[in-house]
């Protein structure tokens, strides 16, 4: 199927899932007083669909994705995966974080291998896990461990343990946050290949309005905290998009607008 | 990555720079001037050893003034022969300055001991005489060494297994951490020789009275290093490792317990030296057998050269097993860099 797509590039696999999140509110208990961190965030992601989050710094986006990964519960509110309400993590919705978080004791392929190995599938994916590293073009470091890599391939190796798992949402925490520019440039280009070859869905946090808008169908922008969804933009550009598209320019300034920063760009 | 290596292909390799470019290439001298020096003075050792009469009663001697004659002739012989020999000759060069030491210390021992007795004897006996001891009484000594192994082995075993366990529940589950935690508060720095008495008494056999001790001073600082690291297993992993599929027997065994293992191999070590010192003082006070029971009854016959020679095996016993532990962390611990070398 990977190679069916790759011949029709334009039409990629809808293999994603929808993402229903309704009416969520999430608050932590800190020194005995709660800290409203979301208020009553809906949303609704359509299977296959890139979406990116936007938002001051600390407003909650991250929070949101570990309740859409289903680290945590939420306060209040529902949310739902393909129409089933998420009660726990679950392999079908997979996280990269900003931090690569590789266990540095295992070698790179071994920590591919961990999604497998957890679910007790390791036997039958042996070939998934060598065409995962390939996907990312690490397959000449399986046997590197972790400290032996670059921020950028740590970062790669991250994405191949998660895409190993043929995830429905793809949710990713800013993790191109702590790659350095040229590296991050390369690594959106492979993100929107992978994406649309793959045909998960997508969630993106980022702080890079142009890396929202170079990746995604549709950006949400969040308030500050407690984080109330502030604006629900359609990025309608084919891809591959080119940085230097005017329509994308003026996106980033309709953007900026709405996070209050359009006076300094 | 890629694009890099095919960037700089394009352009003339720069010249690459090697070690030997940077430091100027020292000719290898026609013989290892240090080892012959090395030979020289290990045939003091023997000269010392046959040129003045005893004055004590040694009958190893010869053996001894032997012994040292047949190592300065190998250094020599390995000294002359550097340019063609590999590896005995690579280590004569490193190990010739301690060679020569050694040898100055051996001829200054064998002259103020058994030739001109500026030291007290019995109490500094000389070196043939623990020579003699390795030879003559290698039986009872062998015996010694198998003994406290064995206990130490067992002890260390039971505890060390004890303590990781230990360490593993009440830092993984709380409430095992409610039991366990003020128990080992109350216990565990109270020194295991304090139960020295009461073990002796409350065990079958001395024996076992050991391995109990050995086993409680191991189990304590490994049971505090496997806790501490496993509360220190960045939360982060668990959560990757949740989103993955990963139930709690996994997060457990392969998350929980290998990140923590560096910190465990920390409490083995510490151990490892607690747990010998009890060892000896369990074998000095109470154990039947072993290297302290033997160091203990060489004192009371007054066989000071039995002392010596039975301490010098406890110290390449302990030696040896730091340097397993280390071997074994070195294994497990094989992902981590910059690592500290035993």
């Amino acid at each position: 199927m990977v190679t069916a797509t790759i011949q029709t590039p334009e039409a990629p696999r809808v293999a994603g899932a929808s993402l229903d999140i309704e009416d969520v509110s999430h608050g932590f208990e800190l020194d005995g007083t709660v800290l409203e961190v979301l208020d009553d965030v809906s949303l609704h992601v359509a299977p296959g669909e890139f979406v990116a989050l936007l938002g001051p710094s600390g407003c909650g986006k991250s929070t949101l994705l570990r309740l859409i990964a289903g680290l945590e519960p939420p306060t209040r509110g529902r949310l739902a995966e393909a129409g089933r309400p998420i009660a726990g993590p679950n392999p079908s919705r997979v996280v990269v974080f900003q931090d690569p978080t590789l266990f540095p004791w295992r070698t790179v392929r071994r920590n591919v291998a961990v999604g497998p190995e957890a679910q007790g599938t390791l036997k039958q994916s042996q070939q998934r896990i060598d065409e995962a590293l390939a996907l990312v073009g690490l397959s000449k470091f399986a046997k590197a461990y972790p400290h032996q890599l670059s921020g950028g391939m740590a970062q790669r190796v991250a994405l191949a343990r998660a895409l190993v798992n043929d995830p429905d949402v793809l949710i990713l925490d800013e993790p191109l946050g702590k790659l350095d520019s040229l590296t991050r440039i390369t690594m959106q280009a492979e993100l929107v290949s992978l994406w649309r070859r793959e045909g998960f869905t997508a969630i993106l946090v980022t702080h890079d309005v142009e890396e929202a808008l170079f990746l995604a169908n549709r950006v949400i922008v969040f308030s500050d905290r407690p984080a109330h969804v502030k604006a629900d933009i359609p990025v309608d550009l084919p891809y591959p998009r080119h940085r230097g598209d005017p329509r994308l320019a003026e996106l980033r300034r309709q953007v900026l607008g709405l996070l209050g920063l359009d006076a300094d760009w | 990555m890629s694009d890099i290596s095919s960037r700089s292909e394009g352009r003339p390799a720069a010249p690459r720079l090697t070690l030997a470019d940077v430091v100027p290439a020292v000719p290898r001298p026609l013989v290892d001037v240090v080892g012959l020096v090395a030979g020289i003075a290990w045939f003091a050792v023997a000269a010392s050893a046959l040129a003045l009469e005893d004055v004590g009663d040694w009958p190893r001697t010869p053996t001894f003034a032997a012994a040292a004659g047949l190592l300065a002739a190998g250094f020599i012989a390995v000294a002359l022969a550097s340019r063609w020999l590999g590896a005995p000759s690579r280590w004569l060069d490193r190990a010739g300055l301690w060679l020569i030491v050694l040898g100055l210390f051996f001829t200054l021992w064998q002259l103020a001991s058994a030739k001109l007795g500026w030291v007290p004897l019995p109490f500094f006996p000389p070196p043939q005489a623990l020579l003699e001891v390795y030879l003559d009484d290698f039986p009872r000594l062998g015996e010694s060494i198998l003994a406290s192994v064995k206990l130490q082995l067992w002890g260390y075993s039971i505890g060390a297994v004890a303590g990781f366990l230990t360490g593993v529940s009440i830092g993984w589950s709380q409430r095992a951490a409610y039991w366990v935690h003020p128990v080992l508060r109350f216990i565990g720095p109270l020194p295991a020789g304090a139960w020295l008495p009461i073990a002796f008494f409350a065990f079958p056999s001395s024996w076992s009275a050991g391995i109990f001790l050995i086993a409680l001073a191991t189990g304590f600082p490994v049971t505090v290093l496997t806790w501490s690291g496993i509360l220190s297993v960045n939360p982060a992993y668990y959560d990757v490792a949740r989103t993955l599929g990963a139930r709690s027997r996994f997060l457990v065994l392969k998350v929980a317990i290998p990140a923590a293992l560096p910190h465990v191999f920390v409490g083995l070590f510490m151990a490892l030296g607690t747990s010998f010192s009890v060892l000896v003082v369990a074998e000095l006070l109470g154990v039947k057998a072993g290297l302290g029971f033997y160091m203990q009854a060489a004192q009371g016959w007054g066989d000071y050269a039995n002392l010596y020679a039975a301490l010098l095996v406890l110290a390449l016993i302990c030696s040896g097993a730091v340097s397993l532990l280390f071997a074994a962390r070195d294994r497990f611990l094989s992902w981590q860099k910059d690592l500290v070398t035993w």
